[in-house]
């Protein structure tokens, strides 16, 4: 097997503002990002040979085609919950590093605000074709893992509401700078401990909300990165781990972390030639649907020892200011979650840190980077990890 | 010699104060008459062998279904064999003694061999006539082996009258007037064929050892003890103020109380009423003793949970009345093809190597053969919460909120998803002790779509007086 590593750069990227845009459909989203990464990569939509387009809710690659009046180009529409919008990506990538396409789009779109709903249901949910009860909500999923955290590792409701309140305030924090964010607004731990339980032990401000965005990358061979700009970013690593209900039906699994995530990091960091995480990487954009996700994430990604993420979250270890950035940009808290654009948002943040263009949330010298994202449930789900680098 | 082989009671575990000291016992909103009885069965089915079972009888006047047989479904939930006979007895209070009547024939006849009897009701009644009414099923095995009381002798007695009766497609029961419904219907009727049978049987009322039969309520009760002419401790307990009227389930539910009670060569006589009368007599043997670690009614009366309010009741009934036609529901063609996940509960245990897993699949999770299963079921199986989440979305009515959704971790191995029922959401604990129980989770597009869920165990309500 051959490493990713290098062989592909992405030279453009554009990102819509997310939230409830409700003057906006997906057509024009995705203009939108797609005219915006043409023009950050110096480039026209003709230029692109080839298209992976992500979305959960439209279902085939035409209306991309259509609202972008590509000419005649390959279109593919990928799906892989969650992990769409990486998935466009992480295909994207394999075509170019084949040689067989120099340009390439990768762009993901979702508009939830049109189907009148207030919170995301699971698509893949039910059990036995509806006929069982495996339950019907995001929340609840990942509650369970929640529930489970606690009796693990003996930690009181007040002492664990306490800690994923502090991953609230950060991530709504980080989002408060970020004009391209759905919420801008600080929010205290007291808000996020009180706020009405939606699964508990998961309440209000443990979830992310609802809302539109589009987000899109224009990728082509490292090799020719140069003729389009000197500050391009390079793909590291690409790893994608699939559950197989293991943790539904073996009772080893112990709900305390997502086997998907720890196998894809695996795969990414292998390609990548990282040997120490937590030392090597400078930010991480994860998938913090759940606040008590981004905290088994930070461990199932080794930024932290297992059983230590609460002691890491209380020292601020992944603030904007920590030793490893997590979620810079917002995440899911501050973003909402458009299931098919929140990877290449998550690229978005990374690809302009490393560039220097993050306004007040610029780190300092960045060189590597991560974005995870982490479909369906603690049990089985689909793990991504992808990881950028700065050019030598 | 043909008699009850077995026998079994389910009392849903919420009661509702109907007076100072008085209650009924009242069924879940995931309950309806099906589940009962299915639980009912279970418990008469307890340390016998199911495969041995041949027939089932489902008496109700609240089938699930106008055209559709609740019989077969009962059968697949309670794991018995396939090649049985299955018939629903409905539309008469007098439905239970009239199944248990049918079914002591075809064991004679020769048709079945063991034939399970469950009767079962969730009955509603307009301006305050439910008052009375209680929710509950009773099961009987009717065989010619290691028989607990065998039939001595039975009448029935045909009479057309409308005293209480509830129309096609109508939720409430209604009645005549008081005087007409007592005096021209249940007080005449009942009493000419208990004593016909008494007649033919040679037999007066001091042979009887107890005496089971059916009452409007307990004044109507206490009046035909007295025109029966049996002393009070010849009658069996009614329980209308623990119970209530359980319609076609009541005088079988009596008469499992009355067996939990008896001796070797008690004589029994069991009267039902509705349209008409049965009357049965039961002479009790030796092997009565050999009964044990039945739920019953006595125990399953000891083991409730008091209801905060009439109020919460009625969201149960409204909600199980909401248009069943109106919502998209499960679909018939799956339920068809994973019948046995669904209603038995079956997982599968892995040929190669040994690991359990629900629901069922083709490939092993833990070992990747292919196809080298045999069913394993987990409806009889305990478990423990591994972990859980309270709900308040959508999927759960509001007075149910919050729900209790779970993931158990089975006894001799086995992980699933199940909801929970009959808990108190803030008492779930990770690793507390769960069974499971046969429920509805509703009905859409005309289709009840029936699961198991866990639950606490009912043993833990013993003696408690929860709310």
């Amino acid at each position: 097997m051959e490493s990713i590593k290098d062989k592909v750069a992405i030279i453009g990227m554009g990102c819509t503002k997310f939230g409830e845009n409700w003057e906006k459909s997906a057509d024009d989203m995705l203009v939108d990002s797609a005219s915006e990464a043409c023009e950050d990569a110096g480039i026209e939509m003709k230029d692109i040979q080839a298209v992976w387009f992500g979305s959960t809710r439209i279902n085939t690659a035409e209306p991309c085609a259509a609202a972008l009046k590509l000419d005649y180009v390959p279109v593919t529409r990928v799906e892989n919950l969650c992990a769409t919008a990486t998935e466009a990506l992480r295909n994207a990538c394999f075509a170019v590093a084949s040689g067989v396409y120099d340009i390439v789009l990768a762009i993901g779109v979702e508009k939830l605000k049109d189907q009148g709903m207030g919170g995301l249901g699971t698509v893949s949910g039910a059990g036995g074709n509806g006929t069982m009860e495996w339950g019907i909500s995001a929340a609840m999923f990942f509650a369970r893992m929640a529930t489970r955290y606690m009796a693990h590792y003996g930690m009181t409701y007040e002492e664990f509401k306490q800690v994923l309140a502090k991953i609230s305030v950060k991530n709504h924090h980080n989002g408060s700078l970020n004009p391209r964010a759905h919420f801008q607004r600080e929010i205290t731990e007291e808000m996020a401990i009180n706020a009405p339980m939606v699964s508990w032990p998961l309440g209000l401000y443990d979830a992310c909300g609802v809302s539109d965005g589009s987000a899109a990358a224009i990728l082509c061979r490292a090799d020719m990165a140069k003729k389009f700009r000197d500050d391009y970013v390079l793909v590291k690593g690409l790893g994608l781990a699939v559950g197989a209900r293991q943790g539904y039906l073996q009772p080893s699994y112990d709900m305390v972390h997502m086997e998907e995530t720890v196998r894809a990091g695996q795969q990414a960091y292998t390609m990548a030639g990282i040997k120490d995480p937590f030392k090597e990487i400078d930010l991480a954009e994860v998938h913090d649907c759940f606040t008590i996700t981004e905290m088994v994430i930070t461990e199932d990604l080794g930024f932290c020892p297992r059983g230590k993420g609460p002691e890491y979250v209380k020292a601020g270890t992944f603030k904007l200011d920590g030793k490893l950035a997590v979620n810079p940009d917002g995440g899911l808290k501050s973003f909402g979650h458009p299931i098919g654009a929140s990877g290449l948002r998550m690229i978005y943040e990374i690809y302009k840190q490393m560039q220097g263009k993050a306004g007040p949330r610029q780190r300092k010298n960045p060189t590597l980077g991560l974005t995870h994202n982490f479909g369906m449930n603690p049990g089985s789900g689909i793990g991504s990890v992808t990881i950028l680098g700065q050019r030598d | 010699m043909v008699g009850i082989v077995s026998y079994g009671a389910y009392i849903p575990l919420r009661r509702l104060s109907t007076g100072p000291q008085t209650e009924r016992a009242v069924a879940n909103w995931d309950e309806d008459s099906l589940t009962m009885a299915v639980a009912a069965a279970i418990d008469c089915l307890k340390n016998i062998d199911r495969k041995s079972i041949d027939g089932l009888y489902f008496a109700t006047t609240t089938p699930p279904y106008g055209e559709k047989l609740a019989a077969t479904t009962a059968a697949w939930a309670a794991d018995l064999p396939r090649d049985i006979l299955t018939a629903d007895i409905t539309d008469s209070l007098r439905a239970g003694t009239g199944a248990l009547k049918i079914a002591i024939d075809t064991v004679k006849a020769g048709s079945a061999k063991n034939l399970l009897v469950t009767a079962s009701d969730l009955r509603m009644g307009g301006g305050g006539m439910d008052t009375g009414f209680g929710d509950g099923a009773a099961g009987f095995l009717i065989g010619d082996k290691d028989v607990i009381a065998t039939i001595e002798g039975s009448h029935s007695l045909s009479n057309e009258l409308l005293d209480v009766w509830r129309a096609s497609g109508v939720k409430n029961v209604r009645s005549w007037e008081d005087r007409f419904v007592f005096e021209e219907g249940y007080l005449k009727v009942l009493p000419q064929a208990v004593k016909t049978l008494m007649e033919k049987s040679n037999l007066s009322a001091k042979d009887i050892t107890k005496a089971v039969f059916y009452g409007p309520d307990l004044r109507r009760h206490r009046q035909m003890a007295g025109i029966l002419g049996f002393k009070p401790e010849q009658v069996q307990e009614p329980f209308f103020d623990k119970l209530g009227n359980t319609g076609a389930s009541f005088v079988l539910m009596m008469l499992v109380a009355a067996l939990e009670d008896s001796k070797p060569g008690d004589t029994i006589l069991l009267a039902g009423y509705g349209d008409g009368a049965d009357v049965l007599l039961f002479k009790v043997t030796d092997k009565v003793k050999n009964i044990k670690d039945k739920w019953g009614v006595k125990r399953s009366l000891a083991s409730k949970m008091l209801m905060r309010s009439q109020d919460e009741y009625r969201a149960y009934r409204d909600f199980a009345a909401t248009d069943p036609e109106k919502f998209g529901g499960a679909s018939a063609s799956v339920i068809a093809r994973e019948r046995d996940a669904i209603y038995a509960l079956h997982g599968v245990k892995c040929l190669t190597c040994g690991t359990v897993q629900y629901p069922p699949q083709r490939i092993c999770t833990q070992c990747h053969t292919k196809d080298n299963f045999t069913p394993y079921s987990f409806a009889d199986k305990k478990g423990k919460v591994f972990t859980f989440t309270l709900k308040n979305g959508a999927d759960i009515p509001a007075f149910a909120r919050p729900g209790v959704d779970t993931m158990v971790d089975f006894e001799g191995g086995g992980r699933a998803l199940f909801g929970m029922t009959d808990m108190i959401a803030e008492k779930v604990k990770v690793g507390m002790d769960v069974e499971m129980s046969f429920r509805t989770l509703g009905v859409g597009g005309g289709i009840h779509n029936y699961f198991w869920r866990c639950m606490p165990p009912r043993e833990s309500w013993l003696g408690k007086e929860t709310k």
